[in-house]
């Protein structure tokens, strides 16, 4: 239970002049229950990479296996692939249209064909997953906040009941304290339900807390895999790309290079916290 | 999977043709359309060809580019040119299933001139578009309709509004598919069905589209007040449109092509 892709190339308006290979040669490996997040720059190709997983593109070279079956091969059902693979794509609420946000919700599930009862179960069950509760299943879903319309609209996709839960920078235009509350959510969900879960964003500092493992993307290319730990040791690397780690690795850096005894792998603000203490002899924690 | 469409498209490129004026180009294709249907023999189409041929030349766009979008034509020319092949009256050629139906010598000529003139017309008047941005073709709109302000037409907000409209259609396609692809993953169905299942499909594309259309709408209209726009009164231009020297060489080789043209087509 796994995907995987075998040397995918993907080139955009093959053939012309214009041709721009946008996914060059990709190998990877995700495997069940994982978190991962995809870190790129803008048009390093993460977009594209993900469409790829759920058959909305086709690779123009190479091959995407979904549980030990390739997708394009003929006669795939890619509608049960995408039932199984949920896509939220970025600024999700563009894409509601019911009169109310529990039919907008149950539109995934009637797609597939579900009976009423079973629809309305996945709808009520998705949007108490992302926290909305029954107050506003008949509310305009027009008439919700920024950050509750993009909790009903990944509702919409979780409804689907997918093993794996792709969401393209599900933090992008909102406030710092919405965007906390996404991610919290996000994790909650990985933890309740055991779901696969693909964390596409620029921003290292959002991705740093949460996921198990993080991919760097540039020029089309897998740049960087591995535990976050990993990925922010070379946070010199990243910063030639135009990507930064988060500033607790250029603080314990900086510290190990004057001399202190930390642990520059730190990548949380508690374990830096917990590193400095411990470099200054202190046993309690910063705390209050 | 709607960016195949390259009819009435800006090719980027820098050419002398590119650099005309656009009230050149506009009264240029203007007429050149009117004289395709002045011609009554074979040596106007002659001459419109090599008119076209030294534009195309002069414009520096791939011939291979124009003729990819005449690809969207090619039906309607195909059903025109049957058309007048086979009903056109005259002195039969060839015919078959015992003289019902029959290609003439006159019904070969009319095909062959309708044929060139819908090509002439459709590549004369690509020829515009592909050469000329959106924003200068509506500049050059609003100048020459300028006239008619004396009769209380708002020419200024009409040709804003047309370059508006312009600009968003590349926006509003990508949106299009951008929507789709959100609906697909969420199970939509937009290529099976029955007419009337179709058409219900298209609810969840059409109203998520007509909303972020008038989202982009307000957000202009915000941004253009932000920038104390009022309309065209006493409003100047950054590039004022004035005629260079090539403006005139071009109304020459044009006034030239429309009396060889006409003259020899309608002997």
């Amino acid at each position: 239970m796994s995907i995987v892709l075998e040397h995918v190339s993907y080139i955009y308006e093959a053939g012309t002049p214009l041709a721009q290979r946008a996914l060059d040669d990709i190998c990877l490996e995700i495997p069940n229950g994982q978190f991962v997040g995809l870190i790129g720059h803008t048009g390093s190709g993460k977009s594209t990479l993900v469409q790829h997983l759920n058959g909305l593109m086709k690779a123009t070279e190479g091959h995407v296996y979904y549980n030990g079956e390739d997708i394009d091969a003929p006669g795939y059902d890619k509608k049960k692939l995408r039932s199984s693979v949920g896509l939220v794509f970025q600024y999700p609420e563009h894409q509601l249209f019911e009169i109310d946000v529990f039919s907008d919700v149950c539109f995934g599930p009637k797609n597939l064909g579900l009976p009423k009862e079973e629809v309305e179960r996945r709808a009520r069950e998705a949007l108490n997953l992302v926290g909305l509760s029954e107050e506003y299943d008949k509310q305009s879903p027009f008439e919700l906040s920024g950050g509750q319309k993009r909790r009903a609209a990944i509702a919409g996709v979780l409804a689907m009941g997918p093993k794996v839960l792709i969401l393209d920078e599900p933090t992008a235009g909102l406030d710092p304290r919405g965007r906390e509350e996404i991610l919290q959510q996000i994790k909650r969900l990985q933890v309740q339900t055991g779901m696969t879960i693909l964390l596409v964003s620029h921003s290292m500092e959002d991705v740093a807390e949460y996921v198990d493992r993080i991919l760097v993307m540039n020029h089309g290319r897998v740049m960087l895999d591995g535990a976050p730990r990993e990925v922010f040791r070379h946070y010199k690397e990243l910063e030639e790309v135009g990507l930064a780690a988060p500033q607790v690795t250029y603080i314990m850096h900086a510290l190990h290079e004057k001399g202190f005894d930390v642990d520059a792998d730190a990548t949380t603000i508690e374990e830096a916290a917990g590193e400095i203490m411990k470099a200054l002899g202190r046993s309690e924690t910063l705390r209050n | 999977m709607l960016r195949d469409i390259t009819l009435g498209q800006y090719y980027q490129t820098d050419s002398v043709i590119h650099r005309l004026d656009p009230r050149v180009k506009l009264g240029g294709t203007l007429l050149f359309i009117i004289s395709l249907f002045f011609f009554q023999n074979m040596w106007g189409y002659v001459i419109a060809a090599a008119f076209l041929a030294l534009v195309i030349h002069l414009s520096t766009v791939p011939f291979r580019y124009i003729v990819k979008g005449m690809r969207a034509i090619l039906f309607l020319l195909l059903i025109t040119v049957a058309f007048n092949l086979f009903l056109t009256p005259g002195t039969p050629l060839v015919s078959f299933f015992g003289g019902h139906v029959r290609i003439t010598y006159e019904g070969i000529r009319l095909a062959v001139f309708i044929a060139l003139r819908l090509c002439f017309l459709i590549i004369g008047s690509s020829m515009m578009t592909l050469t000329t941005t959106p924003n200068n073709l509506t500049d050059g709109m609003e100048k020459m309709l300028r006239p008619l302000k004396l009769f209380k037409v708002p020419v200024h907000e009409v040709a804003m509004m047309m370059s508006i409209a312009l600009r968003f259609i590349p926006i509003l396609l990508e949106e299009t598919d951008k929507i789709m692809k959100a609906q697909i993953a969420r199970g939509a169905d937009f290529e099976s069905g029955k007419l009337v299942q179709r058409a219900k499909a298209m609810v969840p594309l059409l109203v998520p589209l007509f909303i972020s259309a008038f989202r982009r709408a307000n957000d202009l209209a915000l941004a253009m007040e932000a920038r104390c726009y009022r309309g065209g009164e006493g409003r100047a231009k950054m590039k004022p449109l004035i005629y260079q020297k090539r403006d005139g060489i071009a109304y020459l080789c044009l006034g030239l092509y429309l009396v060889a043209g006409i003259g020899i087509g309608r002997l």
